[in-house]
């Protein structure tokens, strides 16, 4: 398309619609005009993705937190004592649980340890991809990655059947997810909790079996990138219910 | 992968798919993901309208034999109220405007090739869809669907005993919710996370056109809200099914049934063992929620109102950063009034205030938008083509409903106002009928680049006058009913003394709402008989600035046939002095060659 008009004149009429500058700034924007989109992109797109998811998730425990903390002050007016009486009874939390805690903590170090080896190479990588004479090295060290991923789904799955068993334990205590406010509330949150946290268990699952799938070596990385600022935050939010649920008995 | 090894192909470069499920039924393509939400917005749209046209019969022929409802009794009537409200905010107006026109436009005109997670948008969809099937589905088991209304007000909501259709029909309401919320949830994270990242390159956030802003503040709101909800709905369900009291006080005498605690004797029928619980913890979740969702459902509207105002008026939009920045205003703020839908409750007359004085300030963003409109169109060289007929409508119906707002927010005038006809009054002019003309307004708009051909101008027209006629002859005399009393909610007014001089009243809003049912199948026609018989469109009709407007209609497969475009020029550089067209384009370029 032919411009025939001076830039003088493209600056007016002031009003609406301009941008702060008449050249594109180099680094705006995504996809930086047909720049091949490389791992630090696909990386960044991740991130920015499970940032947002985290943001959702945080909303729903905050919301489970606010009608925690509203239930445990209702109180139901008592014709008997002539004031307002609460059915809440506080709950005695399974000790399991700090052993869960400690399986939990103990995972997060570990996929931290994946995550540091497989990405030492693709950090120092240079734009637009890496080259083929890489690759065998590079393989070398994904291999290494596998052993703490392992690790790490084998302490998922132990955080996992703890929380079976402190539900068991409970359960034989006669305590069920109607029986007491509080106790809706620990089986609500623990649960929601342990659902959010097998979503990481899969992910990382997929992550071991990436090449098996065919997949390009980088999807690993990615995958195992996301997975654990999730399985971080996980671990970040089981101590927060922890602490909920010991301190705001 | 020859060379770059840990070179990863790009969301877009998924190649295009032959088979026919692949390329119409499970698609990655964010075209055919947004006309599957747009034809899943029309499914909802007529069903709910049918529920409304057999409301409003009932209303005012109360004996009147209905096709499969036959003689609407009390509490069928109800169950056309809750699913009217439901499938409508839900499936019409949170999916039409945000996730059909988004998914289509968005990418397009932000300058990426697709969405950032192209499978995850497909999830989303059909998320959606499985969310609406479990919704309908509720119409067909033992009891019927639901009658709790839309905000599912807890204790009637929560107690399967207290209604036919509260047995497995809420409960399937209840699901069908709890999945929408995590499609809306996939969504709106998909939304947030392309305007981040996909922008090409010069596209900086204020280069962006007011229809993206729009759609990535609602997708913030959706992101923030939909949590809530869930959360509200998770604990809705334990309460139902497995016996915990959130909600549920004790006490209760439900259908002769008195609530006793756990483990209590109850005389004769189904035991109601709750205790303690609070019925307003729910109405608290369910508007931290259902306020913001109200935004979601108007914000896409005014993204493309003030796109068309511009465009037809040929003029920059007024004020393109006072516009930003009311988008953004009335976004938050839009999470802190919530409690303006509680005046009723008995809350604290403080919080009252609070809630009060907020609701109050949306004003202040909402007029600046309107200003920025009406300065818009002001010494415009305005083409009345229907698009620009229905964004003008769209301001018209904002104001008339917005102008109801600042008197409920007052809870003096909101307890007597609440429960009366003035309050369906103000949500249908401002979230229903505004939001509907913003959909109608972006359909004659994008149609020509979604199909490649234009729509009947005169069929268009004829849409035009007769559905805003329509609206407001249906909308505002609701406000003097409400005023007089008239409650709502109510299946019968026919044999209530202090009504009868409003029947005459109710006759004719009923008429006017036929007239106007009757004109939706003209747009139904056109937009089908369009498709195949309307005039071939060009690639920019419009003579529009926008990226969409670049490529061909319907746009490739990766939206700019590999070529990532590079942007020079804001949204809206409409009348540039000196420059050879009324319009430049945002490619043009911006360095230039002098005559």
């Amino acid at each position: 398309m032919a411009t025939t008009f001076s830039p003088v004149a493209v600056e007016e009429p002031k009003i609406g619609g301009r941008g702060p500058t008449i050249v594109p700034p180099p680094r705006d924007g995504g996809w930086g005009g047909g720049r091949p989109d490389d791992h630090r992109d696909r990386l960044r797109r991740y991130r920015i993705g499970m940032f947002f998811a985290l943001t959702a998730v945080v909303m729903l425990f905050v919301s489970f937190t606010s009608a925690y903390i509203v239930r445990q002050g209702v109180g139901t007016w008592s014709d008997a004592s002539a004031r307002y009486v609460t059915d809440w009874q506080p709950l005695t939390l399974p000790p399991i649980l700090w052993i869960n805690t400690i399986i939990l903590l103990a995972s997060s170090f570990t996929l931290a340890m994946a995550r540091r080896t497989l990405s030492r190479r693709l950090k120092a990588a240079p734009r637009g991809g890496l080259s083929l004479a890489a690759e065998p090295e590079l393989m070398a060290e994904q291999q290494r990655s596998i052993p703490w991923l392992a690790i790490t789904l084998v302490l998922g799955a132990g955080f996992l059947i703890g929380q079976l068993l402190a539900w068991g334990q409970l359960r034989h205590l006669g305590i069920f997810v109607g029986t007491n406010p509080s106790s809706s509330f620990f089986y609500v949150l623990t649960g929601t909790h342990a659902l959010h946290l097998l979503g990481g268990v899969l992910g990382l699952g997929y992550a071991g079996i990436t090449s098996l799938l065919r997949k390009p070596l980088v999807t690993r990385f990615v995958v195992v990138d996301v997975t654990a600022l999730y399985w971080h935050f996980m671990d970040f939010l089981w101590v927060y219910i922890f602490a909920l649920l010991h301190f705001a008995r | 992968m020859s060379e770059h090894t840990g070179a990863q192909p790009a969301a877009h470069a998924h190649t295009a798919p032959t088979g026919f499920i692949r390329k119409y039924v499970f698609s990655l393509d964010h075209k055919v993901i947004g006309l599957q939400y747009y034809f899943l917005a029309l499914v909802a749209v007529f069903v709910g309208m049918f529920l409304s046209l057999f409301m409003r019969i009932h209303l005012v022929w109360p004996e009147a034999n209905l096709p499969w409802f036959g003689h609407i009794k009390p509490e069928q009537y109800l169950t056309l109220l809750t699913m009217h409200g439901t499938i409508m905010v839900f499936f019409v107006l949170t999916t039409a405007p945000q996730s059909g026109f988004g998914n289509y436009f968005l990418p397009i005109q932000i300058g990426a090739p697709d969405m950032a997670f192209p499978t995850l948008n497909m999830l989303s969809f059909w998320t959606t869809f499985v969310s609406f099937v479990v919704m309908i589905a509720a119409f067909f088991v033992e009891g019927g669907a639901p009658l709790s209304g839309w905000t599912n007000y807890v204790t009637l909501s929560a107690i399967p005993s207290s209604g036919p259709g509260q047995g497995l029909g809420e409960d399937l309401w209840v699901i069908s919710i709890a999945i929408f919320c995590v499609a809306s949830l996939m969504g709106a994270l998909n939304f947030i996370t392309t305007t981040l990242d996909l922008r090409a390159r010069g596209m900086s956030l204020f280069r962006m056109p007011l229809t993206c802003w729009a759609w990535f503040v609602t997708a913030m709101l959706g992101l923030l809200a939909f949590g809530v909800l869930l959360a509200g709905g998770i604990l809705l369900l334990l309460d139902r099914n497995l016996g915990t009291s959130f909600f549920v006080p004790g006490g209760l005498n439900v259908s002769g049934n008195l609530s006793f605690p756990p483990g209590g004797l109850n005389p004769g029928g189904h035991p109601i063992t709750h205790t303690g619980g609070s019925p307003l913890l729910w109405q608290h979740l369910f508007w931290f929620f259902g306020h913001p969702e109200v935004y979601i459902a108007i914000l896409p509207g005014m993204g493309v109102a003030s796109q068309l105002l511009s465009t037809f008026s040929r003029k920059p939009i007024f004020g393109y950063k006072a516009m930003v920045y009311a988008i953004l205003a009335i976004g938050i703020l839009g999470f802190l009034v919530w409690g303006h839908h509680m005046f009723m409750s008995g809350m604290s007359p403080y919080s009252a205030f609070a809630f009060s004085v907020m609701t109050m300030a949306i004003g202040v963003p909402s007029a600046i938008k309107t200003f920025n409109w009406l300065g818009t169109l002001w010494g415009g060289r305005i083409r009345f083509a229907t698009p620009m007929l229905f964004a003008i409508g769209f301001v018209s119906l904002f104001v008339s409903g917005g102008l109801s707002g600042p008197f409920l927010a007052q809870p003096v005038l909101d307890i007597p106002l609440h429960d009366t006809a003035f309050v369906v009054a103000h949500f249908h002019l401002i979230m229903g009928v505004a939001a509907i003309f913003g959909i109608f307004a972006g359909t004659y708009y994008w149609f020509p680049k979604m199909f490649g051909r234009m729509m009947n101008e005169t069929l268009g027209k004829v849409h035009f006058f007769v559905t805003l006629a329509g609206a407001y002859a249906v909308f505002m005399p609701m406000h003097y009913l409400g005023m007089a009393g008239q409650p709502r909610r109510y299946s019968q007014f026919t044999e209530v003394q202090y009504l009868l001089h409003l029947i005459p009243l109710n006759r004719f809003i009923s008429i006017a709402a036929f007239i106007t049912i009757a004109v939706q199948f003209v747009f139904v026609f056109n937009l089908f008989w369009s498709m195949k018989k309307g005039k071939k469109a060009e690639i920019n009709p419009w003579e529009a600035t926008t990226l969409e407007w670049t490529v061909p209609s319907p746009p490739p497969h990766d939206n700019f046939a590999g070529v990532t475009p590079v942007v020079n020029h804001g949204p809206y550089e409409y009348s540039v002095p000196g420059a050879p067209k009324d319009y430049v384009m945002q490619t043009d370029p911006a360095t230039v060659t002098a005559h």
